[in-house]
């Protein structure tokens, strides 16, 4: 009885549920500027992964004579201070700041997730616990908590994603929270309850089916946050190493031919805002198609 | 109001805390022996064996958290390694240049964001919306440490307008405060634009207007005043992203602040140096957020009520 009557419950809401997804697609599409955004995203991807197709030179391969050649001719974006393609480093860069802001992300997600549900879930004092812990690493300031794990664990791919995934956590941790505590409270998750459900089930497919457009719009501004992070993390340093063609890396050691090949630096640099920015009209429209009380407002 | 006080700061009592252990723990987590990695590969025995005692890497974690809570509280952050001077002192040389960075920012930042998000709020289908809208788009999404270097390009290279780096004298303020400022500026004119938006929206405007009140005057009294709080949340939330900012900024204009001793600190290895300069630059940020809390009491008297 109780099977059927869920069921039942959930053929009712199926209809709904594709309605909403089909408006929520159709207001995407008609914004103009989320458009360019999955463009430019939809771009960034296939850089990053037809890089050794697109790149035309090996992005390694130094030539010492043509160094900080100019953009045109032979090098269409110039050459940097070892005479390598700017264009092959930016099209393989993106590959670093792809891998670093997906893994970052799946990092945040997993902490965050798993943190809020409990936290929401379970209350007491594993909620008291967990929001503390958040609120200490809320407590530092943006880019200093990442910088202090690198400066710790030390640089590269890898710490600079763990670095990166800490540093986003606690938002997600604070938004699933706050989503679970709402669910809670709502009659279909006591009715939920009611049919049999267990906290498991109640939990994936009542609450965070409902926490998902805010997770998705959070995450895909979060990629933008992320391309930033990893770029300055590399920029100063701290984060990818060389010879690996990372965005911010690439503007570091253009710096210092600003005066003679401003190109060397700012081209690397006007890369990481075009993916950026691509990553915030995307994650905008959709947090105007998911959240419609929002819409045209920000 | 009093107790509202006593509440916020009781508060921020264990975040504080928490705040110091997770510095600490930024040592713990260095791979293999954090001693020998700060001395280097030439450091004596003795030497590793006396950082460590004076480190007090031996004893229990707790112990050594309660210890340097204690020489924290008494304003002892221990010695800078390479200085081999007090790392309050080394603090002490260059926090006010990183103050006078984020303040000059913060500043820029209120100012045209506000003023800016305030006139799209009011012609929002107007030709300044559209470019602000898409300018603060821009401005979020731009490296600071790209526009800095892209200003200097311009400025310092080819119009020698204002100085390339360095301190001293208001010209060289101008750039790095401007830098930094930007990603703010952007962010302070979208949540201003939107608050107000939000406000006008609301039956006491329509009251207000309906009443004959100049349009000036219900936007100065009701729009903006209403609107304040998330606009000061924010900002007091930009002031931790100006104090991150700060580091890429001093470090691509050569500020002598807090954020480019971090990043020397952090190639030095000097871990005591680094551990002391982040607490700080965290309390600070505890403390604005405090001090925002409070503001939020004596703007809205509903906050204070609830306590």
């Amino acid at each position: 009885m109780a099977i059927s009557a869920a069921a039942a419950l959930h053929a009712a809401a199926a209809p709904l549920v594709d309605t909403g997804r089909l408006s929520a697609w159709g207001e995407f599409r008609r914004n103009r500027l989320a458009v360019a955004g999955l463009a430019i995203v939809a771009l960034l991807l296939i850089a990053a992964l037809g890089a050794p197709w697109l790149a035309p030179f090996d992005p390694a391969k130094q030539s010492l004579i043509e160094k900080r050649a100019k953009p045109g001719g032979k090098f269409l974006l110039g050459a940097d201070e070892f005479g390598r393609d700017i264009l092959s480093r930016v099209i393989y860069g993106s590959r670093v700041a792809l891998i670093v802001s997906v893994l970052s992300v799946a990092v945040a997600l997993s902490l965050g997730l798993t943190l809020g549900c409990l936290a929401g879930f379970l209350g007491g004092w594993t909620d008291v616990l967990v929001m503390r812990a958040t609120e200490v690493l809320l407590a530092f300031p943006y880019l200093l908590l990442a910088i202090a794990v690198v400066s710790a664990l030390g640089p590269g791919v890898f710490n600079t994603t763990l670095a990166v995934g800490i540093w986003g956590a606690p938002t997600v941790i604070r938004v699933v929270r706050g989503a679970v505590l709402v669910a809670r409270e709502t009659e279909y998750v006591s009715a939920a309850r009611a049919l049999g459900a267990t906290a498991l089930r109640v939990l994936t497919r009542h609450v965070l089916r409902n926490v998902l457009p805010t997770v998705i719009v959070y995450s895909t501004l979060f990629m933008a946050n992320a391309i930033l992070v990893e770029a300055a993390l590399s920029f100063l340093g701290l984060g990818v190493q060389p010879p690996t063609p990372s965005w911010g890396l690439m503007v570091s050691t253009g710096r210092d031919l600003l005066l003679v090949a401003p190109h060397v630096a700012t081209i690397p640099g006007l890369a990481i805002l075009v993916a950026v920015l691509g990553f915030n009209l995307l994650g905008d429209g959709l947090r105007d198609a998911l959240d419609p009380r929002l819409r045209g407002r920000i | 109001m009093l107790t509202f006080l006593v509440r916020r700061l009781m508060l921020a009592v264990p975040v504080l805390l928490g705040v110091v252990f997770v510095v600490m723990l930024t040592v713990e987590l260095i791979p293999g022996d954090a001693v020998a990695l700060m001395l280097g590969e030439h450091a004596t025995p003795e030497a590793v064996a006396k950082l460590r005692d004076y480190l007090g890497l031996d004893k229990p974690m707790l112990v050594r958290y309660v210890e340097y809570v204690g020489r924290v509280a008494r304003g002892d952050l221990g010695r800078s390694i390479q200085q081999n001077r007090p790392v309050l002192d080394e603090l002490a040389d260059v926090w006010p240049a990183t103050l006078e960075l984020t303040v000059a920012a913060l500043l820029i930042a209120a100012v045209v964001g506000v003023l800016a998000g305030l006139v799209s709020a009011v012609w929002p289908t107007s030709l300044f919306d559209a470019v602000a809208r898409i300018g603060s788009l821009f401005g979020l999404s731009m490296p600071v440490f790209w526009t800095g270097l892209v200003l200097i390009v311009v400025f310092a290279f080819w119009l020698s307008w204002l100085p390339v780096g360095g301190a001293g004298t208001p010209a060289h303020l101008v750039l790095p405060a401007v830098t930094l400022a930007l990603p703010s500026v952007a962010m302070v004119a979208r949540m201003t634009r939107s608050s107000v938006l939000d406000v006008l929206r609301e039956d006491y405007v329509r009251t207000a207007r309906a009443k004959g009140v100049a349009e000036r005057l219900v936007v100065s009294k009701h729009a903006l005043r209403n609107a304040a709080i998330p606009i000061l949340t924010l900002l007091g939330l930009q002031a931790g992203q100006l104090m991150g900012g700060a580091v890429l900024t001093e470090t691509v204009f050569a500020w002598p602040g807090l954020g480019r001793l971090i990043v020397k600190a952090i190639f030095a290895r000097d871990y005591v140096l680094v551990q002391g300069a982040v607490l700080v630059f965290a309390v600070a940020f505890v403390l604005i957020n405090l001090a925002v809390d409070l503001a939020y009491g004596v703007l809205d008297p509903r906050v204070s009520r609830q306590g």
